[in-house]
């Protein structure tokens, strides 16, 4: 399978489940519609969980070897600061992108 | 029961709507742009990342799928990790279902496409806020959904076409990480939800050489079982 197959199948199969999942609820209105309180915790950790999962060998694994003091985890040091900081998405990719390409220079 | 007067009709519900989501697309435009730059990243053209942004229509889902795609990974693990982070909106679809009741099925069944982190918020607060003017609520959701969509789409075509223009040193794959990033820090609301981060984190870095990228799908879901086990124990002790 081609990469651009692969992409159209994940594409419609994902875009298929994720119809379901956002119809689940609303299909059945009528009736009671409430996620029991136990399952409401994990749901709620899947996205920090999910981004961190992709963030981190992005960051500290670039090349296949963990860098910890290379240009990409610093960068994205400097960006986590301006997350936190402005919580902008902007800023934050502004400034990691431009730290990614200055360190780069100078790590060489 | 408030006096608030009729209801708001459908058109105007409809403009109300929009008129709520707009300050919201503006921060979601860096997300549509990376959406289209992150196709070309991977290798795929304006017409796969259309077909993202139209049949998908979720951020953090996509993106992830194109990182995935991006770095070969198989089919199964790109359409599980797309279901997985989009499995919170099984959450928004039943805060929503309640409010939209006496709404018919056919409605709620092409609404559920607008379900989104946005359209659900704007919604909600609007719905629940009884010194607002009650709207037409399906048409004030439906418009709300209707202006994201647009820019979402709009912004995806743009970011198609600004990705190939931009010089060869700006790392441009490395514009999807930092997203992530963005989206990461307002979720870690407390202590389980860093923990569960910083367990998939370490995770995924130390499987990142498992085969089939399987160290991703296997980090996230030890981070969350981590993350609910703390929950669980600072449950218990609150109750104790």
């Amino acid at each position: 399978m081609s990469r651009v197959q692969l992409a159209w199948v994940a594409l419609l199969a994902g875009g298929f489940g994720t119809y379901l999942i956002r119809a689940s609820f609303l299909a059945m209105a009528h009736r009671v519609a409430q996620i029991p309180e136990r399952w409401r915790t994990p749901l709620r950790l899947i996205p920090p969980a999910v981004l961190a999962a992709l963030i981190a060998p992005a960051v500290l694994r670039p090349a296949g070897v963990v860098t910890l003091l290379g240009p990409r985890p610093l960068a994205a040091l400097a960006a986590l600061g301006v997350a936190l900081w402005t919580r902008s998405v902007i800023a934050t990719i502004v400034v990691g992108l431009a730290a990614a390409i200055g360190l780069e220079a100078l790590f060489g | 029961m408030t006096d608030q007067g009729e209801p708001l009709g459908p058109a105007p519900s409809v403009r109300a709507g929009v008129v709520a989501m707009l300050p919201i697309t503006v921060g979601v435009v860096p997300f549509g742009l990376i959406a289209g730059i992150a196709a070309t990243d991977a290798g795929l053209g304006l017409a796969e990342a259309v077909g993202f942004s139209v049949v998908i229509f979720a951020g953090a889902a996509q993106l992830a799928a194109l990182d995935l795609i991006g770095r070969d990974a198989p089919l199964l693990v790109v359409i599980g990790t797309v279901l997985i982070i989009n499995l919170r909106m099984l959450m928004y679809s039943a805060g929503l279902a309640p409010r939209l009741a006496d709404q018919s099925r056919a409605r709620r069944l092409a609404g559920a496409y607008w379900l989104t982190d946005q359209t659900f918020a704007v919604s909600i607060v609007r719905f629940d806020d009884d010194r607002a003017a009650p709207v037409a609520r399906w048409w004030f959701y439906t418009g709300a959904g209707l202006a994201l969509w647009s820019v979402w789409q709009t912004s995806t075509i743009v970011g198609v076409v600004a990705g190939e223009t931009v010089p060869e040193v700006v790392p441009l794959g490395f514009a999807l990480p930092l997203a992530f990033l963005s989206l990461l820090v307002p979720t870690l609301t407390d202590r389980p939800a860093v923990v569960a981060a910083v367990v998939a984190g370490t995770v995924a870095v130390a499987a990142a050489p498992l085969p089939a990228n399987a160290g991703m799908p296997l980090a996230a879901v030890l981070g969350i079982l981590t993350g609910w086990l703390l929950s669980a124990r600072e449950d218990r002790k609150v109750r104790a």
